[in-house]
């Protein structure tokens, strides 16, 4: 190892990671602050994971959560936000849970597409780290499901800056 | 019938307009490339198939210097890329595949990075939690 940084400089906090480690992987890592007992907790419990599973900074409301988080249970997470007057749902099945190293779960709202995400507890002592690896069924599926976060393909993009542009251009004419 | 699809596009799209703040530079570039009728023109036109520059200034019935310069705009912007072979300059759409897949994971880090900051206070508090029920044990 050596001078591996694990905090962020500038706010204080550990460094997150994110990487395309294949054409049907994403990995995310972080270094947490607690005995990988407990932070097995705050992902387990689930009044606890309420609490950060949804970023507030994301203006994203967390509707409901139930999970019965066990080998062969399920969850259903569903959350709302303001672009969208549907709530979405989230749901799946835990094909693995040991307790304080290891969660597995299906991303079945996705259909076919959707991936197997495993989350690892590493326990380091006084922290523990965090590795979630999703792996998608195909190549094609981890490409869509960036393509639908992207911001627009080349024909949406165009057809909304040709939209705005038709509205300033039609204002400043009028003005 | 199936809304989720749909649901889960604007959803995602929602959380990454709302973390690309980051690249506004860029898009002040390509916004002012794309305030042209004939660069989104040439756009839509590269779009279908890769064209050397003769062929655009044909196509929309230009100078070659004019048509020249508008590719530079769009070239600066990181819209198109160009390549020289022989006496013929070919354009073509630029990087956005890859620079899509780099915004995507960078919005992604940030979702997750802006969990395990909310993560790291419930963890601090149970830890906190146990050192207290730990001293009133041994009292």
């Amino acid at each position: 190892m050596g001078a591996k940084k694990e905090s962020d400089a500038t706010s204080g906090k550990n460094r997150t990671t994110v990487e395309r480690a294949s054409e049907r992987e994403l990995v995310v890592t972080r270094t947490v602050n607690g005995p990988a007992r407990i932070v097995f907790a705050a992902w387990t419990t689930p009044e606890l994971f309420r609490r950060w599973w949804v970023p507030k900074s994301f203006g994203i409301s967390l509707v409901s959560y139930e999970a019965d988080i066990r080998t062969g249970g399920t969850y259903r997470l569903v959350m709302g936000h303001p672009s969208s007057e549907q709530p979405m749902a989230f749901f799946g099945r835990y094909i693995e849970v040991t307790p304080h190293s290891r969660i597995v779960w299906t991303n079945d709202e996705a259909g076919d597409n959707g991936a197997v995400t495993t989350v690892t507890f590493e326990d380091k002592g006084a922290t523990t780290l965090v590795t979630i690896h999703e792996l998608y069924p195909s190549k094609d599926a981890l490409d869509e499901a960036m393509a639908s976060g992207a911001t627009s393909g080349w024909g949406e993009q165009l057809k909304q800056l040709d939209e705005l542009l038709g509205t300033l251009s039609g204002s400043a004419g009028r003005a | 019938m199936d809304a989720r699809p749909l649901a889960h596009r604007q959803f995602a799209r929602y959380i990454l307009n709302h973390m690309v703040q980051y690249s506004q530079a860029r898009f002040d570039a390509s916004f002012a490339a794309l305030s042209d009728a004939t660069r989104r023109g040439v756009l839509e036109q590269l779009g279908r198939a890769d064209a050397s520059i003769t062929e655009l200034a044909e196509k929309f019935h230009m100078t070659l210097t004019g048509m020249k310069k508008h590719v530079g705009v769009l070239e600066q912007a990181g819209l198109v890329t160009t390549e020289k072979v022989g006496r013929v300059r070919t354009c073509k759409l630029g990087p956005r595949r890859l620079e899509e897949e780099a915004a995507w994971i960078e919005s992604y880090r940030r979702l997750w990075a802006s969990r395990f900051d909310e993560l790291d206070k419930v963890v601090e508090e149970l830890k906190q939690k146990e050192k207290s029920d730990g001293r009133k044990k041994r009292k």
